[in-house]
């Protein structure tokens, strides 16, 4: 198990370093650092004044080791000009002696965001436990949502109960949320019916969540993932009610509600667990869709700005934050499938 | 002219369909005659809900097809009186109406819709063909051999895999990324899998016969490699190979990197598919039977593990396409790649949503258009499955 445990880690840093290398070198390439450079001096400054800005700050050594310094194991960089020392991590102002020999993500530096004239870490906290509100609730809602379809719809394969929860899955899989959003916003916020029950927009949710602001951003990102699940948790439950333990029991005499209940639903559940865990990615588009739709200034939302803007260290930031969150939730629906199926977990 | 009511609409809205209820109906009418000689696509008329998403399908397909007699007026021009009206309001000049009403440019909705069907039929079943291609070609070997390679392709898999889709289209789909030619590299690579896949298909299996192989072979490089040429280069751009004069598909480069991007995304998916199913076929009988008749690995592969593995291979495509369609329409709801003149659904939703609550009809006509043409095949590959299941 513990050998296990260190390989899946091992691959897992592995496959960090690589999709950070790989997102540096897409957000450092010329032309994005051509346009950094005419948006911190201004857009009509000719090539040679872009070279040397760019010269100044660092960006005209080799890819490698920039990444070596934003990571934080290689030292950073200085300069001499003019008897001033400058360098990546010598803040303004600051005795260059003072500063420290490192500066990078591993050290909690992440840079300063060049759009929202802020650190990166402090911009990325705050946004981040926006979503992880939202986030919560999606979860509140979704897991119980689609486990309770799943299992109604398994436990008598064909029926029309089946039939048309099954059906249901199909339709919200098939709704990305920038469907089901727009629909749900024009049934229940917009003047085409009349309802206005909530409002199109959770922009207010920020400071003060209620019922109204925040139902339908839920709302949008748990329809997605509902269909996807309750299908795994649907196909898992009618395999194990086809089991021979389930058929004994009930020839025994259990009623088939305590068979449900007892017998059935926790090996049934074991299946959608690493679904569920393995839905965190696309939770991720979801959020970005949704925050976009919905104008929620969480996590999603800094992406697209700054994607938008160029900002470059606080979009590195932000991949970060989103592969870690995919490569972690892969490593726990691994280690907890091994870990909740006694069959694997005991040989 | 006056408004039109609901109904009135509903009715008008009919008649422009015409072209494609005949064609569905001829197509309905010969399958089911003919349904027993079909195979799978005959059976597939033997499942109300494989029927139900075929309809879906077919629909949209000709409505891509007929678009240009479909649509009532042009796709980008601006009356200034029609911003945002009502469904069914008539034009100040008395010649129509804009039956599913105006957006903000005034714009008729209708005819964008059924204009914004034909990108996505040419884009999302093409760009999920080519991911197969990629997908098969490098699935079976890493399935079939193991070790070292499947180790190997698996990671780079996972690496992509464990990429947010919507980063990576936000990293790659931007106008700098098309100016350092990056896109058109990554068509490169992408596009020479056909190529591979075709040419290793007949070597395997005419290898015996060296001559008729050698026509057949020389045949698909010189199309093959003229198409490649053409589709991956572009006099102007970082890679120019054919001069102009020669150059006959202009892909732009945008829609280049729109394709070239959820292809992509799509392959590695593909790849665990395939490699997963060869390594279940790969210990049956009739395997060990070629292997032991002496047959090489590829035609093995391709041959003998390819075909028996079509079922769940066709039953992911329809489903795939779904999801191409869905990323196409996320790349649009973002602005991104496509232009935003584009009638594509995505971008017209993009558009749409900022007026979303005053005027909700420019955004729903797409997001309902977009809904039932995955819906459709969501429920295509309902029905193959379960009919393919049957034997």
């Amino acid at each position: 198990m513990l050998k296990f445990l260190l390989r899946r880690f091992a691959i897992m840093v592995l496959t960090a370093l690589c999709l950070t290398l790989v997102v540096f070198f897409l957000t450092n390439l010329p032309p994005n650092l051509e346009k950094l450079a005419k948006s911190e001096v201004g857009s009509r400054i000719t090539d040679e004044a872009v070279a040397s800005w760019l010269m100044k700050n660092g960006y005209d050594r080799p890819l490698l080791v920039r990444y070596g310094e934003w990571l934080g194991v290689a030292p950073g960089w200085t300069r001499e000009d003019e008897g001033v020392t400058t360098g990546r991590c010598i803040a303004h102002g600051q005795d260059p002696a003072t500063a420290p020999r490192f500066c990078g993500v591993l050290q909690g530096d992440w840079g300063y965001s060049s759009f929202f004239k802020a650190p990166v870490a402090q911009k990325l906290g705050y946004h981040l436990g926006l979503t992880g509100i939202l986030m919560f609730w999606v979860m509140v809602l979704m897991v119980p949502a689609a486990l309770l379809i799943g299992v109604l719809a398994g436990m008598r394969e064909g029926s029309k109960l089946d039939r048309s929860l099954s059906t249901f899955s199909i339709a919200s899989t098939a709704t990305p949320e920038y469907v089901s959003g727009v629909i749900l916003i024009a049934v229940f916020a917009s003047s085409m019916f009349g309802l206005k029950w909530f409002k199109g927009t959770a922009s207010g949710a920020m400071d003060d969540i209620t019922f109204d602001n925040f139902f339908l951003p839920v709302l949008t990102i748990a329809l997605y993932g509902i269909g996807y699940i309750a299908r795994m948790t649907r196909a898992s439950m009618t395999e194990v009610m086809t089991a021979q333990y389930i058929r004994t029991a009930r020839l025994k005499g259990v009623s088939f509600g305590k068979v449900v209940t007892r017998h059935a639903l926790r090996n049934a559940l074991i299946a959608p667990f690493t679904v569920i865990m393995l839905q965190f990615p696309w939770l991720l588009n979801g959020v970005v869709i949704v925050e976009t739709l919905f104008s929620y200034k969480g996590f999603g939302w800094t992406l697209v700005q700054a994607a938008g803007n160029n900002d470059i260290p606080l979009l590195l930031g932000c991949s970060v934050v989103a592969v870690f969150v995919v490569l972690v939730t892969q490593l726990i629906s691994d280690v907890g499938y091994v870990f909740l199926n006694p069959r694997i977990r005991i040989s | 002219m006056d408004e039109l009511s609901s109904g009135a609409i509903l009715l008008a809205v009919i008649k422009r369909f015409l072209p494609v209820w005949i064609a569905l109906i001829v197509t309905f009418a010969v399958s089911i005659r003919y349904k027993r000689r079909l195979g799978l696509y005959g059976r597939l008329f033997d499942s109300t809900i494989g029927m139900i998403g075929f309809a879906l399908v077919m629909f949209w397909v000709f409505t891509a097809l007929f678009s240009d007699l479909i649509v009532t007026r042009d796709v980008l021009s601006q009356i200034s009186g029609m911003k945002n009206k009502v469904p069914g309001t008539p034009v100040p000049d008395g010649s129509g109406w804009y039956l599913f009403g105006g957006d903000h440019l005034g714009r008729d909705v209708f005819s964008r819709m059924v204009a914004g069907s034909r990108v996505v039929i040419e884009i999302a079943p093409l760009a999920t063909l080519f991911a197969f291609m990629v997908g098969i070609t490098l699935g079976l070997p890493a399935g079939y051999y193991g070790g070292k390679l499947d180790a190997g392709l698996s990671f780079l898999a996972n690496l992509i895999l464990a990429f947010p889709v919507i980063l990576l289209f936000y990293l790659l789909v931007t106008p700098e990324i098309v100016e350092t030619g990056l896109p058109q590299y990554i068509a490169i690579v992408l596009f020479l899998f056909p190529i591979i896949f075709l040419m290793v298909l007949v070597n395997s299996r005419y290898y015996v016969m060296p001559a008729f192989r050698t026509k057949v072979l020389t045949l698909i490089a010189v199309i093959g490699g003229y198409l490649y040429l053409s589709l991956v280069g572009e006099v102007g751009t970082r890679v120019a190979v054919l001069p102009n004069a020669l150059d006959l598909i202009h892909v732009p480069g945008n829609i280049l990197i729109v394709f070239v991007s959820v292809v992509f995304v799509n392959s590695p998916t593909v790849f665990r598919i395939v490699r997963g199913l060869t390594l279940d076929i790969k210990t049956r009988d009739y395997v060990s039977a070629a292997q032991t008749r002496g047959e090489r690995p590829w035609y093995i592969m391709l041959w003998e593990i390819l075909p028996n593995a079509r079922g769940p291979l066709i039953v992911d495509f329809c489903l795939r396409i779904g999801y191409t369609t869905i990323l196409l329409g996320t790349l649009g709801f973002f602005g991104l790649g496509l232009s935003p003149e584009s009638p594509d659904w995505g971008s017209t939703i993009n558009a749409g949503r900022k007026l979303l609550t005053i005027a909700p009809h420019p955004a729903i006509v797409p997001a309902l258009a977009l809904m039932s043409l995955v819906l459709g095949l969501n429920l295509l590959a309902d029905g193959l499955r379960e009919e393919s299941l049957k034997d």
